[in-house]
């Protein structure tokens, strides 16, 4: 049972996370910046169950993100209007896709891996940016708006009520996280650490270590389309950008920013991410150069990212 | 319709020319130094922008030969000052570190010589298609497959017979003996870094006057130089050759049967090399890492 000083950390932050709509606007925030870093949280801490859990580095999680995205779009633009199915729809599309492309490259590893899931994501960068009539192409699938979610006994209105909606993401934020520390807490998880440690000797101890991978491959990418649908409904759009490999990398960047080791980490990484990405943003049309030189130190002096850094402060 | 395929053809092996100069770069970096350059399209575009600068003073032949050598330059310092900084560690950190490079340079572009794109100007001569029947086939695209093979001829004679390109082979297979030997190991990925950054400085030189100038120029070739490699083999630098050239060729054959769809070709053919080889077409069995 871990101390109750070892938990102060989560505990903060979640409740910082849940006022977060009542005190943003005093520090210069708004409530849809807030719900980005929550979104992009949740697509960072999917790329991190790979990455930081399981020892695989995936570069191309644009790809299951961006089907998230356009599942979601296109189910309430040409089947039915209703939020919940286009959730579905979105999470089924980049599990599936996330799947096959998982079954083909399960056997490769490192850098070989890594540079086979840059190439895959493209392939549907250039369907969306080509197929036109389907997608819209470069100008994004527009024309559909998010859903108010109907309970029956409750109408939630997260179409009309930005703060309505930071909560839907919260929730979806809460459910997956609990869902992959239980994952990561199970003998499958410790599994997936064995093979981060020491792949040889996992192999040694009996653990189906490609199977492994290709479990952990698919519920990363089941959370990063999650996140994707809601990127969509975020702006009610979304554009081949979303498959961008610019896209999966800086994902990556935001888990090592936060530090990838510990499970809190992409969220906090997103964060500053998304709030220098608004300020730099805000200020010059230069901002990918600074992001990029920031990006540049944080990997050169600081690789362990923000609480990898508190960690071992604490620890020695 | 025997034109149209041969045309598209030739045309592709252009194109395919092109992406293996570039992945021939990337390989020679990845091989030894276990780096994945995604700042290597940003040294691409770098390499057209400064022929384009120099043009005005030593002309297209100078800027040909000049604008490469600084490019190098420039990528030997980045390996010097930054990249060699994160060897040994795990790739990751020097794929982001690079990733990082690829915004500085995109915005650095940018900023100094405009977001437009910009025409390049090419000798008149080579500009003229080479005859009535060949109308397709301009000059330049001639000139621009004997440059590239030129090159590939260059790297694989230094390769094979410098000591330089004998060192960079072996240590490719094991840096640590070769390191043991009394070779400068530091040294040596240095200039390897120099070299592979060379061939893509020549490549954007090159490319500025087939396609013009635009700050995304790299970014529209980096893609398929990662399939030319994979499809190729990792660790292979003539399977890297030729799948530059196999892509190529592809996807200018789809343009002429399903055109939307040749960009998504050469990943389809990534795929199915992966579950036929999964070590690519020339890949060594067992060096998967």
């Amino acid at each position: 049972m871990k101390s109750l000083q070892d938990r102060t950390g989560p505990i903060l932050l979640w409740l910082l996370l849940f006022t977060a709509p009542f005190w943003m606007p005093y520090v210069g925030g708004y409530t849809g910046l807030g719900t980005r870093v929550l979104v992009l949280a949740l697509a960072a801490m999917a790329v991190n169950f790979l990455l930081g859990f399981t020892g695989v580095l995936s570069f191309g999680h644009a790809a299951y993100f961006g089907l998230g995205a356009y599942g979601a779009g296109m189910a309430i633009k040409y089947i039915y209007p209703s939020s919940s199915l286009g959730i579905l729809v979105g999470v089924l599309a980049g599990t599936i896709g996330a799947m096959i492309i998982g079954a083909m490259i399960v056997r490769l590893r490192g850098v070989y891996f890594a540079m086979v899931t840059i190439a895959f994501g493209q392939v549907f960068y250039f369907v969306a940016f080509r197929w036109v009539s389907v997608t819209g192409g470069d100008d994004g699938l527009t024309g559909w708006k998010r859903v108010p979610l109907d309970f029956g006994f409750t109408n939630f209105d997260i179409l009309h009520n930005d703060v309505a909606f930071y909560y839907l993401c919260l929730i979806c934020l809460a459910i997956s996280a609990a869902a992959m520390a239980l994952l990561l807490r199970s003998p499958f998880g410790h599994s997936l650490l064995a093979i981060r440690e020491n792949e040889r000797r996992a192999w040694f101890l009996g653990i189906p270590v490609n199977r492994h991978i290709w479990m952990s491959f698919v519920i990363s990418g089941f959370f990063a389309s999650l996140a994707g649908v809601l990127y969509a409904y975020l702006d009610n759009f979304v554009d081949p950008r979303a498959f961008h490999w610019q896209q999966s990398g800086d994902f990556v960047i935001m888990a090592v920013l936060g530090g990838m080791r510990s499970f809190w980490g992409p969220l906090i990484g997103a964060a500053v991410f998304v709030v220098l990405q608004d300020k730099i943003s805000s200020h010059t049309d230069y901002w990918m150069s600074i992001l990029g030189l920031f990006f540049v130190l944080a990997v050169v002096f600081f690789p362990r990212g923000v609480l990898g850094m508190i960690k071992r402060r604490q620890e020695s | 319709m025997t034109q149209v395929i041969l045309f598209n053809v030739l045309n592709g092996l252009i194109v395919g020319a092109f992406y293996a100069l570039m992945a021939l770069g990337l390989s020679l970096i990845l091989n030894l130094s276990g780096v994945i350059n995604f700042a290597h399209g940003g040294f691409l575009a770098l390499g057209a922008y400064l022929a384009y600068s120099m043009a005005p003073y030593i002309g297209f032949w100078g800027g040909l030969v000049f604008a490469p050598f600084v490019t190098a330059a420039l990528g030997i310092i980045v390996e010097h000052v930054l990249i060699r900084r994160l060897y040994g560690r795990d790739p990751l950190y020097s794929l982001l570190l690079t990733f990082g490079l690829a915004y500085i340079f995109q915005d650095g572009l940018r900023y100094t010589w405009g977001a437009q794109s910009v025409p390049y100007q090419i000798p008149g001569w080579l500009a003229s298609p080479l005859s009535a029947s060949l109308f397709f086939l301009t000059g330049y695209r001639v000139f621009m497959v004997i440059i590239v093979a030129l090159a590939v001829a260059a790297l694989f004679l230094i390769l094979g017979y410098t000591r330089l390109g004998i060192r960079i082979r072996a240590g490719t297979l094991d840096l640590d003996t070769v390191s043991v030997l009394g070779v400068n190991v530091r040294v040596l990925r240095n200039l390897n870094f120099g070299l592979g950054i060379y061939l893509a400085g020549l490549a954007g030189v090159l490319a500025a006057g087939l396609l013009g100038l635009s700050p995304t120029i790299g970014d529209q070739l980096i893609m398929p130089s990662f399939v030319a490699i994979i499809v190729g083999g990792l660790g292979s630098l003539p399977g890297t050759l030729a799948g530059g050239l196999l892509i190529g060729v592809a996807a200018g054959l789809t343009a002429v049967f399903f055109p939307a769809a040749q960009e998504a070709v050469i990943y389809v053919m990534m795929a199915l090399v992966l579950l036929i080889r999964p070590n690519g077409l020339f890949g060594d069995a067992g060096r998967v890492q």
